[in-house]
């Protein structure tokens, strides 16, 4: 059961010189919702304890999680581990520049991640899930959606190891014309065609090779829970504006209404 | 009533009133077009008012500026909606703005006797493209850096040996830097009182020559024995009730965007800008916000001649500044389309489908197939104008009635 080939979008990677495309990538639905606040505030938990130590989200006040249902006491007692007060902002100790020596760019902030890149929570989500094994990056993994990703897999002993299937596809002035399972059956079409056929290798699906501590459905609640959070400080005010909203248009409706009725009024005379 | 005859002998209220809005006879046959001026200068009022608030808590320095944004959306007391209305609101004010000059293009508003009235329209239209690209970069994002560098190179372009001098004149720095944004801010927030003062010259000008109406006729060539115009009405109370219908009915299509689709699908604020502006890291796409890109698609589609961006910079401004002339440009007998032919009818639709077209191209990355399209809407743009002395010479027309119509 744990041994599952999740599916997954074409990612392109960069084998016979293909340049990679980036662009056309399937993300699966995170489906979260933003009204759960068990789910920010597991989301929460996770995010100090496992994106915290290199990853900010320095626009954020501690102090926010009262409005999903936290008491400061469990702010200060389950997310706050180096004191401070619940009005700080959630930086990181770590500082950019040394950071940047160590992984080659620092940590992003992670604040207004899921308004950045596009897809948003189903972005985060489809991320979280798509790290696989790959020796030849030097963090030991790459990721489905983010070629060659300079982070390593936080979360690899809840999720397990999963290593990519591959298909091989042969493109001819910029098609592919032909996609295989295997490398050699790819190479004898190439070969058997000649010039102007390339071979390139997708990641097809991922397969789960060493499991985690989680089921993998508890693993996609982790994932869904992080997209939660992430999209919940990157607005936490969006359920509180389209409440809002609603009045406001009730209201500007009853007033053209009234408007509208005035105006006929006066222009009744007018021929 | 004796306290505002006390108030007249010292200041005319009355009389600006009454010449101004109870006694200001506009035509009575005003339709859906001409909703869009008063709300141009609502938006305008919504700008200043969310702006000035908006300086109160934001930081005009390289280092703070991203994070007081931040910091007004999250800890500001309702600094989410002052900052989604204004940044909404420069969307709607261009919106309603090119709604009121398409008005003035169909009904000839530009015509004998309004030719000042339409320029000091036009400087207006400028204004507001300078307080808009300068607003752009006060959130420091990276599409405010990098959109700014854009287009603050174009005049590095200058030839003559001006344009390194002037481009570095502009930013006070090689750079778009922390001085740039210091003095972008400052222009930004005294250039919206320039705006309303042109506006206040704007309506100067009109209530001189008085309103055009979508018959293009003259209603002051009709008056009855009071010297009333026969077609005319009061603007207060006619236009003053009807405009607030307009209001309510802009009021529930602005909100819905603000409250409910506040980056309105990342036209009005474009996903790279939720991430801080960063000098050594260029976006993979840069484009500006989507009411320049007609401009921006103008200024790709010219190729670089004898080393030299310029002919594109030439382009992109020729295709502002040739708003200036169109009263001139216009050798039709009649004002309004109502009584144009064939001719200026296509030629208008053509105008349209190019604005678009090259509204949609300034915002894609170009390809080749691209760039030819951005030529031959470009070709269209201009030819729309500079071919018009011919084309609406030619034009059939039919006779215009003495009194407006329904």
């Amino acid at each position: 059961m744990k041994k599952l080939i999740v599916l997954m979008a074409l990612a392109l990677l960069p084998l016979t010189g293909l340049a990679a495309g980036g662009g056309n990538v399937h993300l699966e639905k995170a489906n979260i919702d933003l009204g759960n606040h068990a789910a920010i505030q597991r989301g929460a938990k996770y995010f100090v304890n496992y994106c915290m130590g290199c990853h900010s989200a320095q626009y954020v006040r501690y102090k926010l999680f009262t409005e999903v249902g936290l008491t400061e006491d469990d702010i200060k007692g389950n997310l706050m581990f180096a004191g401070g007060k619940v009005g700080d902002l959630m930086k990181i100790a770590m500082p950019a520049e040394e950071a940047g020596n160590w992984f080659g760019a620092p940590a992003p902030d992670l604040t207004l991640t899921a308004r950045i890149k596009s897809g948003g929570a189903d972005w985060l989500y489809t991320y979280l899930k798509g790290f696989y094994r790959d020796p030849a990056r030097p963090m030991g993994v790459n990721n489905t959606i983010f070629a060659n990703v300079g982070m390593p897999h936080v979360l690899w002993d809840l999720q397990g190891v999963q290593a990519p299937v591959y298909k091989y596809e042969v493109h001819h002035d910029g098609h592919v014309v032909a996609s295989f399972d295997t490398e050699a059956a790819a190479d004898a079409y190439v070969k058997e065609h000649g010039e102007g056929y390339r071979l390139g290798r997708v990641v097809a699906g991922l397969e789960l090779v060493q499991p985690g501590s989680l089921t993998s459905a508890e693993y996609d609640q982790v994932a869904r829970d992080l997209a939660t959070f992430l999209t919940y400080i990157s607005e936490p005010m969006k359920l509180e504006r389209q409440r809002m909203g609603v009045w406001v248009i009730l209201f500007l409706v009853v007033f053209t209404v009234l408007a509208y009725l005035t105006k006929k009024e006066w222009w009744k005379d007018v021929h | 009533m004796s306290f505002m005859n006390w108030i007249d002998e010292r200041f005319p209220a009355t009389k600006v009133w009454n010449e101004h809005l109870a006694q200001y006879y506009a035509p009575k046959n005003f339709n859906f077009w001409y909703f869009f001026g008063s709300l141009a200068m609502l938006v305008l009022v919504l700008q200043i008012v969310t702006g000035v608030w908006l300086a109160m808590m934001y930081k005009p320095s390289a280092d703070d500026a991203f994070a007081s944004v931040e910091y007004i959306m999250r800890d500001v007391d309702y600094g989410w909606l002052l900052r989604y209305l204004h940044s909404t609101g420069a969307s709607a004010f261009f919106l309603v703005v090119y709604l009121h000059m398409f008005r003035g293009l169909i009904y000839g508003s530009h015509r004998r006797p309004r030719e000042l009235l339409w320029i000091i329209g036009v400087i207006i239209y400028v204004a507001m493209m300078a307080t808009a690209f300068m607003g752009y970069l006060l959130p420091w994002g990276q599409m405010s850096y990098w959109g700014a560098q854009v287009i603050v190179n174009l005049f590095a372009a200058f030839p003559f040996g001006i344009g390194e001098p002037l481009s570095v004149w502009i930013r006070g720095d090689y750079v778009i830097s922390d001085a740039t944004l210091n003095r972008f801010f400052a222009l930004h927030f005294l250039l919206p009182f320039v705006l309303a003062a042109l506006v206040f010259i704007h309506i100067v000008a009109l209530h001189k020559v008085g309103s055009n109406n979508p018959d293009g006729i003259e209603i002051k060539q009709n008056k009855d024995e009071n010297g009333i115009p026969r077609d005319g009405i009061p603007f207060h109370p006619y236009y003053s009730v009807k405009d607030v219908v307009g209001i309510g009915v802009f009021l529930i299509f602005f909100s819905a965007v603000v409250f409910f689709a506040p980056d309105f699908f990342g036209l009005f604020l474009e996903p790279p800008n939720f991430e801080p502006a960063n000098p050594l890291k260029t976006p993979e796409h840069i484009a500006p916000v989507w009411y320049f890109t007609p401009y921006y698609a103008m200024l790709r589609a010219i190729p670089p001649m004898l080393n030299s961006q310029f002919p594109g910079v030439v382009v992109m401004f020729a295709a502002i500044i040739v708003f200036f002339f169109l009263p001139w440009l216009d050798r039709s007998p009649v004002k309004s389309i109502r009584y144009k032919g064939p001719i200026f009818k296509i030629a208008v639709a053509i105008f349209v489908v190019s604005f678009v077209v090259l509204a949609w191209l300034g915002m894609q990355a170009s390809t080749p197939g691209r760039t030819i399209a951005s030529q031959v809407f470009t070709a269209l743009y201009f030819a729309f104008f500079l071919l018009m002395p011919w084309y609406s010479k030619m034009d059939k027309t039919k006779p215009v009635p003495e009194r407006v119509t329904k």
